[in-house]
């Protein structure tokens, strides 16, 4: 956990109190809603279809039990007692009242939580690996890299006013969890042949109407050197990113538009100019962020400890942790994934009373720490394998060990025509007829990892186009449509999925995607041949034409 | 439009000189660029300051060379959306080493001067009188920072070393 220090709460609780002020002249009417639009959404309040909706950080995913406790108390007293768990690490409540918003604010302040950035034309919250720290064979926690960057992208003088939105992302793991290639900035935190750490820096990714992988744009920045490497690349963004086309943008464009040696030339020629712009990372600066990061005193545990043993009895529990449980870096720890995905229920909701639940599971099992991952699913990062069995129960109780992590099931989606004005189709209620399609958990099982994406509209929150099957709603003379995609996928083999073929009705969209499966079922080679690795050998033509042959 | 610099509301003794508009004949003024790059030498000899207005969407670089002879420089915001302006003045005080007057121009409002400060402006032309009003009171809405900029601040991370080293020194 990071801890706040003083001047970090002294720094939020001014933002709440400027907010504050800025509440007050547009209720007064002092503040036009064109000037006010801009200062709300920099604090993360949208005006949406039915009331404001308002988006709070989790900055890198880590949550501890007094601050989630502090969300569920959001959501109960200013909301309608729930909380939605989006893409981004952030957590959006969605029928707060405009002149709740400062004392909302003022409560989370208190536990060192902030809204600042989580909207607007500026730096979106940082984002990282829900396993940082405790995943195995990690480079290094890349959480310390994540808070040095939340600070220096918070109400930054020269950045707060970008073409577009910006989001950074940092994975220090092999295998991708924070979906680095579909950021506008991608880290990947590794070490030179010297044993330095640094990143490989990618730049330029981005899913929403105009879709990109991210481009390698350096091999390796060493670490003292990232704030002013990445200052360079928001240099140029600011001053030559598009400003006439709102569609246009973002820094993927911008790339796209010059060509990554030409974009990349720029940045390295501002780089040199800056000189590091007083902005090198001096060891004992990075040192003193990582000082303020606690970790557990784990005890020594074996391996396979006796009541693992004898709950392996019950297949309803081994079903769970197969699925849910996964390796810890410390031996006789593990990492449990909650799923907030059930059965018939909206992705990424929790529960207020969940959500307390959860704190308190995490005191007694888990060191008081949550995590918080782009799949919409909650995470507890140290629980000690004895305890497995008591979690598990006390999880099944609250509905959260859904075992289905990875799974057909465990859907992402955006919440669509339900609550968003961009949306021009409902998404919540596919991923609801979806999971009931395949509630069957050993059928699940047995189609094995597939991730569904599902996006109200072209914007593509609901990250449709790296889904291993991706949902697009579109409207069409006045109806709801659906284009799908396969072969999608957001870890470091990331991809833009390819259309199967023309768009089909809300009501036959459950019948396709149980289509694709089946004839994935049939196609695969062997059981363990995933269905992104199917598509991938096979194209998209034995799909399209099981799809179409009877429609 | 109210005039603040230097943090207190002033008489604007600059005047805005259209392109193609009739020179006054003497007194300070503000050029577009376009008509001060014309013809510099014929702008600077008459009795009076000359500042140039420059525009947010070309680089500073074409600007640098005049730089010690003017007096100010009017930087743009044509939206309070359209950040570049920012840039251009952190790269006018801190890299070009510019210590004129560094003005801040168009939808000026007040939640952008703490901002705008940060970047090195130290005049604006503001919008609303209330806002001008409020620019003291505004301006001591944050005590942290975290980016070093040209602007003399003390960032939160200057800050935490020298707690611990006084911390240290009175061990």
């Amino acid at each position: 956990m990071y801890a706040y220090d003083e001047l970090d709460r002294t720094l939020i609780n001014e933002r709440v109190s400027e907010f504050r002020d800025q509440v007050k002249r547009r209720l007064s009417g002092e503040l036009t809603e064109d000037e006010f639009k801009m200062l709300r959404l920099q604090n993360g309040v949208y005006l949406q279809l039915h009331a404001y909706m308002f988006r709070v950080a989790i900055p890198y995913g880590t949550l501890s039990s007094k601050q989630l406790r502090r969300l569920a108390h959001v959501g109960r007293r200013y909301d309608r007692g729930y909380g939605h768990f989006t893409t981004r690490q952030n957590i959006q409540f969605n029928w707060i009242k405009l002149s709740d918003l400062p004392d909302a604010l003022a409560d989370l302040a208190d536990v060192g939580i902030h809204a600042m950035q989580t909207s607007g034309n500026n730096m979106r919250n940082v984002t990282s690996d829900q396993w940082a720290g405790v995943a195995p064979g990690e480079v290094e926690d890349p959480r310390i890299w994540s808070e040095i960057l939340r600070q220096h992208t918070t109400l930054h003088p020269e950045f707060s006013f970008l073409p577009r939105k910006f989001k950074i992302a940092i994975t220090a793991s092999e295998h991708d969890r924070a979906a680095i290639k579909v950021h506008d900035i991608g880290l990947r935190l590794h070490k030179n042949a010297d044993g330095e750490t640094g990143f490989e820096v990618l730049v330029g990714g981005g899913l929403g109407r105009t879709p990109f992988i991210a481009k390698a744009i350096k091999p390796f920045v060493h670490g003292r050197d990232i704030l002013s490497y990445v200052e360079a690349i928001l240099r140029v963004y600011n001053q030559y990113g598009r400003r006439d086309n709102i569609y246009k943008a973002r820094i993927k464009i911008l790339v796209h538009e010059l060509g990554i040696e030409k974009f990349s030339r720029e940045v390295d020629e501002e780089w040199k100019q800056m000189d590091g712009g007083g902005l090198t990372l001096d060891h004992s600066v990075v040192e003193e962020v990582r000082s303020r990061f606690s970790y557990p005193a784990y005890e020594k545990l074996p391996h396979m400890p006796d009541e693992l043993k004898q709950a392996a009895a019950d297949p309803q529990f081994e079903r769970w942790r197969k699925n849910s449980v996964a390796p810890h870096k410390v031996q006789g720890y593990s990492i449990v994934t909650l799923s907030l995905k059930p059965v018939g229920g909206p992705p990424g909701d929790a529960t207020a009373d969940q959500m307390d639940a959860v704190a308190d599971l995490a005191d007694k099992y888990s060191f008081g720490e949550i995590r918080v991952g782009h799949e919409q699913n909650l995470a507890l990062p140290h629980v000690a394998k004895r305890d497995l069995p008591k979690l598990w129960k006390a999880l099944d109780r609250l509905g959260l060990a859904t075992p289905n992590v990875n799974l057909v099931t465990d859907i992402i989606a955006c919440p669509g025509l339900d609550y968003c004005s961009l949306a021009n189709a409902r998404s919540i209620p596919i991923a609801q007829e979806l999971t009931r399609r395949f509630a069957n958990h050993g059928t699940a099982e047995m189609i094995g990892r597939l991730h569904i994406n599902i996006s109200g509209c072209i914007n593509a929150c609901g990250h449709h186009h790296v889904g291993h099957i991706g949902i697009l709603g579109v409207e069409k003379n006045g109806e709801e449509v659906y284009q799908i995609t396969i072969g999608g996928r957001a870890d470091e083999n990331a991809q833009i999925g390819a259309l199967i073929g023309p768009a089909v009705p809300y009501a036959e969209v459950a019948d396709v995607i149980e289509d694709i499966v089946e004839a994935y079922l049939a196609l695969r080679d062997r059981p363990e041949e995933l269905f992104v690795d199917t598509v991938k050998r096979l194209g998209v033509e034995p799909f399209k034409e099981r799809v179409y042959a009877t429609r | 439009m109210p005039l603040v610099k230097n943090a207190k509301i002033t008489t604007d003794l600059f005047v805005h000189v259209a392109d193609g508009a009739e020179l006054p004949g003497d007194g300070d003024i503000l050029v577009p660029a376009q008509r001060f790059l014309g013809d510099p030498e014929a702008l600077l000899k008459r009795t009076g300051k000359v500042g140039v207005i420059w525009p947010n969407n070309r680089a500073v670089d074409d600007l640098v060379p005049h730089l010690t002879r003017l007096a100010a420089v009017a930087l743009v915001f044509p939206s309070f959306r359209d950040g570049r302006a920012y840039s251009q003045a952190r790269l006018l005080r801190e890299r070009h080493g510019y210590g004129g007057e560094l003005r801040a121009t168009g939808q000026v409002l007040r939640d952008q001067f703490v901002f705008m400060s940060r970047a090195g402006f130290d005049t604006f032309e503001v919008k609303k009188d209330a806002d001008a009003d409020a620019f003291a009171e505004t301006m001591k809405r944050y005590s942290v920072f975290y980016q070093p900029t040209g602007d003399g601040r003390v960032t939160a991370l200057h800050r935490r070393t020298q707690l611990r080293h006084s911390e240290s020194a009175g061990q």
